[in-house]
């Protein structure tokens, strides 16, 4: 990243820093997100955000895992809020019914207990008015004085019968607020007149005469803390005959009182149920669940091999019986497991008699044939046939037989890999100097590719020995007399050897029967060396028995080639194999590079013409029309360098199919890590970085 | 040249035939059929080579064998049926020097036999040295400080060839063709079981050789002296 882009970046972020961030709770995650961020050199929004969600996500995850997993947890925390709230429900419609039963009465008994007053100030409006008119004139000159008077007097006249259960105010009437009587407004027990009656309710009171009611704080003048309250109030005549209001005030404070009483109470008793219900729904579906994990868990110990866990039944009920049939399952399984163990033991057993006691006549036997094959110059012509038929047919017997045990052997199980590390190009040396014999009768050739390097895997030598001398012998023995090319490459985990023959070849669908016990390509075809029909099935058990596969390619007329892979270490599957499974010089392959088709085209085989060697492409003419031109091998991933039946697989990436002009005058294919050390065919390179990095 | 082969065979019609090939060939055969006897019958006829069957009545080929190499070095080949369990490696431990598999080939058995009977033919005066033992060749026998150190022929041949070229490595196909007269290539575990046989004489501690050292992925070679 350029220091441009960083400085404007900083500079974004910097703006952005400076906008309230702090409103969010995670705000302090916000600012040391954009610390990391300036650090950085420059983030951008959306990953600004998606750094942010993940930073809240991460210690979510193991939350949410938790919650998925566990049904217990999912059970209780459900519960728990369901029950919240109903209690929260049922809290607020307690709370409700407390509150109007209690305002109820207290309304009632303010209601009597104001009305009482009302009389009664009414009562003494009258008196006064009465006395007053006695000596009207006298007191004439100042009314209002004695009205102010009188006020105060009824006020705590009033208010001295409640004893500090109510107060009275009164106030001023507004309707006639020329401000005649002009009188303050009066109050009991330090009671802010003005502040302590609503204004809509002294306006309600101006326009009847009837006595109104209303909820509202009375406010103190002194330092007491305002408190809700009844108001009551009415318009009454002073001794004067001016309206004036009075208005009593009933303090809640007791009812307020009972009320967060009942509150406290509901809300404890609410929070104990819902935790006693959380409680008990852990410990009701701890009793279901504990036997379905232990279950889960014997499953798991029995399919890993434990058979003899079980699990624990107490009592009758539902859990009881599925851990009874958990059981009796558990019992059948090993009741049958034992019985094919015991059959498999049987017939390893068998096999293993078999072996001795068949061997140990056969030995004799054929002991004795050969001292009769090698008197049988001293025969008639026809004894001495006959000796040598014996002799003969006694090497296929003996075969037969050593192909037969080895299969059964297969079978059974009882086959062991003695894998040790050794160098796979030691074993194709002797495998091919052991075929010379048979390909110089067949006038064939075995060359061997790829060897210059060693081919290190850990692999039971005799059984890889034994599955390349049944591959390079078949292919000399199908070969035609044409070349055969033992190819040996490495690549990642694996190592493999390909044998390619340019013989008959294999029909379609011949690739994955070859491997059939005693299948025969052509039962017509005459045999030279007599092989048993078993000899591809046992390689590939031995193939398989070293995590390996072998498979088969080929093509009518065009050859085979069959691939052992191997992995270089014991244990480790395989991924991909260093060697396609079907050559680079096969017939299609061939077609299509020098017809210029497409790769990939679907061009079937039949249509592509055969392709003299060295075409008009090649620069350099072959060294005798013998040997097919052999194009580039790439030691990539090749979609057919999959595991399976060994069946081919057409399809191919074109990356891999392109020309690949070899100078096959040297008669030599380049290794794959020649090629990646020239750097030549960047893509080569790169698919086979690809297959080694995997 | 001495060719008294032992024949411990149960099954009496084999034990005739191997008679057959074996005077054929020159040898002296004399049979046993039932592993108590064998070893008075080997003490009787004090036999070259021991040709032994590992199925037996009586005492199993492999005790047999244990007793005869309790007290002599001389060859035993072992005639076995399975090539593939784990008799043959109990075979090789046990002390035999080599084995066939039945059914074999007569050629094949005599050519094993000659091959473990060959190297009593070479005394040819020679001193080695590999670690700190020193090798009378002709003598056939190995000293450490002065202290002799009992070996069967075999080991001792491994043992030889292992210390005429220090510098070698040898892979066990090459030990197989030196030491066994293989001409082509067998079973390696014959290589693998010799060697920690002979190891747990000559080496002080087997658990870390310093006389016969391996060379991982290729073979053997003898420790510096």
């Amino acid at each position: 990243m350029s220091w441009d882009s960083a400085a404007s970046a900083s500079a974004e972020q910097g703006d952005r820093s400076g906008r309230p961030v702090g409103r969010k709770m995670k705000g302090f995650r916000w600012e040391r997100f954009f610390e990391g961020g300036l650090l950085q050199g420059g983030v951008q929004g959306s990953p600004v955000l998606r750094l942010l969600i993940r930073w809240v996500r991460r210690p979510l995850l193991p939350v949410m895992r938790l919650w998925r997993r566990n049904i217990q947890l999912k059970i209780v925390a459900t519960t728990l809020l369901m029950s919240m709230g109903v209690v929260l429900l049922l809290g607020f419609v307690v709370i409700g019914q407390v509150r109007n039963g209690l305002l109820d009465a207290k309304v009632r008994a303010s209601q009597s207990q104001a009305t009482g007053g009302f009389a009664v100030a009414k009562q003494q409006a009258d008196a006064e008015a009465t006395a007053n008119g006695d000596d009207r004139s006298a007191a004439a000159g100042r009314p209002s004085k004695n009205v102010s008077q009188w006020m105060t007097d009824l006020v705590v006249s009033l208010s001295s019968g409640g004893q500090g259960a109510f107060d009275v105010v009164t106030l001023n009437s507004t309707a006639s607020g020329d401000g005649s009587g002009g009188l303050a407004p009066r109050s009991s027990s330090q009671v802010d007149p003005t502040a302590s009656i609503p204004e809509n309710l002294r306006a309600r009171i101006d326009k009847s005469i009837s006595a109104a009611q209303s909820y509202t704080r009375v406010v103190y003048k002194d330092d007491k803390e305002s408190q809700p309250a009844l108001v009551i109030g009415k318009q009454v005549s002073d001794p004067n005959g001016d309206a004036y209001q009075l208005y009593y005030l009933f303090p809640l404070t007791q009812e307020e009182k009972s009320l967060s009483l009942v509150k406290g109470t509901l809300a404890t008793a609410g929070l104990f149920v819902v935790v006693l219900l959380g409680a008990i729904a852990w410990l009701v579906v701890r009793q279901v669940v504990t036997p379905v994990r232990m279950a889960a868990g014997i499953a798991e110990r029995l399919s890993a091999g434990r058979l003899q866990e079980r699990m624990k039944v107490t009592g009758e009920d539902d859990i009881a019986r599925l851990g009874e049939a958990f059981n009796k399952m558990a019992q059948n399984l090993q009741l049958k497991i034992q019985q094919l163990e015991d059959l498999s033991r049987m017939q390893r057993r068998f096999v293993s008699d078999v072996s001795h006691e068949l061997r140990t006549p056969l030995t004799t036997v054929r002991m004795a044939a050969d001292v009769i094959h090698d008197a049988r110059v001293d025969f008639d012509p026809v004894t001495a046939r006959s000796a040598e038929l014996l002799a003969d047919q006694l090497d296929r017997f003996e075969t037969l037989l050593a192909d037969l045990l080895e299969i059964s052997r297969f079978d059974a199980g009882a086959a062991a890999l003695e894998a040790d590390a050794i160098d796979l190009r030691e074993v194709v040396r002797r495998v091919v100097g052991g075929a010379e014999p048979l390909a110089e009768r067949k006038g064939t050739r075995i060359r061997v590719v790829g060897d210059q390097q060693p081919l290190i895997a850990e692999a039971d030598a005799r059984r890889v020995e034994r599955v390349l001398r049944n591959l390079v012998v078949n292919a000399v023995e199908h070969g035609e007399g044409k070349d055969v090319v033992v190819k040996l490459a490495a690549a990642g985990g694996a190592v493999a050897i390909a044998v390619r023959d340019y013989g008959v070849g294999l029909k379609p669908g011949e690739a994955t029967r070859v491997f059939s016990r005693f299948w025969r390509a052509d039962p017509a075809r005459a045999r030279t060396t007599g092989g048993t029909g078993l000899g591809l099935s046992i390689a590939l058990e031995d193939a398989r028995l070293h995590g390996g596969w072998l498979q088969a390619w080929g093509e009518p007329g065009g050859g085979s080639q069959f691939r052992l892979t191997l992995p270089r270490t014991a244990d480790e599957p395989l991924r991909g194999s260093p060697i396609p499974l079907e050559p680079k010089d096969s017939r299609r392959n061939r077609g299509l590079d020098d017809a210029g088709l497409p790769h990939g085209g679907a061009t079937k085989l039949a249509t592509v013409p055969v392709q003299q060697a060295g075409a008009a492409s090649d620069p350099i003419p072959p060294r005798g029309a013998m040997a097919p031109r052999l194009a580039g091998t790439a030691a990539t991933a090749d979609p057919t360098a999959l595991p399976g039946n060994g069946a081919r697989v057409v399809p191919r990436p074109a990356g891999t199919l392109r020309r690949q002009e070899e100078t096959s005058g040297t008669g030599r294919e380049r290794t794959a890590q020649e090629r990646g050390q020239d750097g030549d065919t960047p893509e080569e390179l790169g698919h086979g970085e690809a297959f080694r990095g995997r | 040249m001495k060719g008294r082969v032992l024949v411990v065979d149960d099954d009496t019609a084999l034990a005739e035939m191997l008679g057959i090939v074996l005077r054929g060939e020159g040898f002296e055969p004399s049979f046993v059929a039932d592993g108590d006897k064998a070893l008075a019958a080997f003490r009787d006829a004090k036999p070259d080579l021991v040709l032994l069957d590992l199925m037996l009545p009586g005492r199993d080929g492999i005790e047999v064998c244990r007793l005869i190499r309790a007290e002599s070095g001389v060859p035993i080949v072992m005639l076995t049926a399975k090539s593939d369990t784990v008799d043959v490696v109990v075979g090789l431990e046990s002390g035999a020097d080599d084995y066939i598999v039945k059914p074999f080939k007569p050629k094949e058995l005599v050519a094993r036999i000659r091959a473990r009977l060959r190297r009593s033919e070479e005394p040819a005066p020679e001193q080695l040295s590999i670690g700190d033992l020193v090798i009378d060749v002709a003598g056939h026998s190995v000293k450490r400080e002065g202290m002799s150190i009992a070996l069967t022929p075999l080991e001792f041949d491994l043992l030889v060839a292992l210390a005429r070229k220090p510098w070698q490595v040898f892979t066990r196909e090459v030990l197989l063709e030196q030491v066994w007269g293989y001409r082509h290539a067998a079973d390696t575990r014959l290589v693998n079981v010799h060697v920690q046989r002979l190891r747990s004489k000559v080496e002080k501690d087997p658990e870390r050789p310093e006389i016969v050292v391996t060379v991982r992925g290729v073979g053997y070679k003898a420790g510096p002296s």
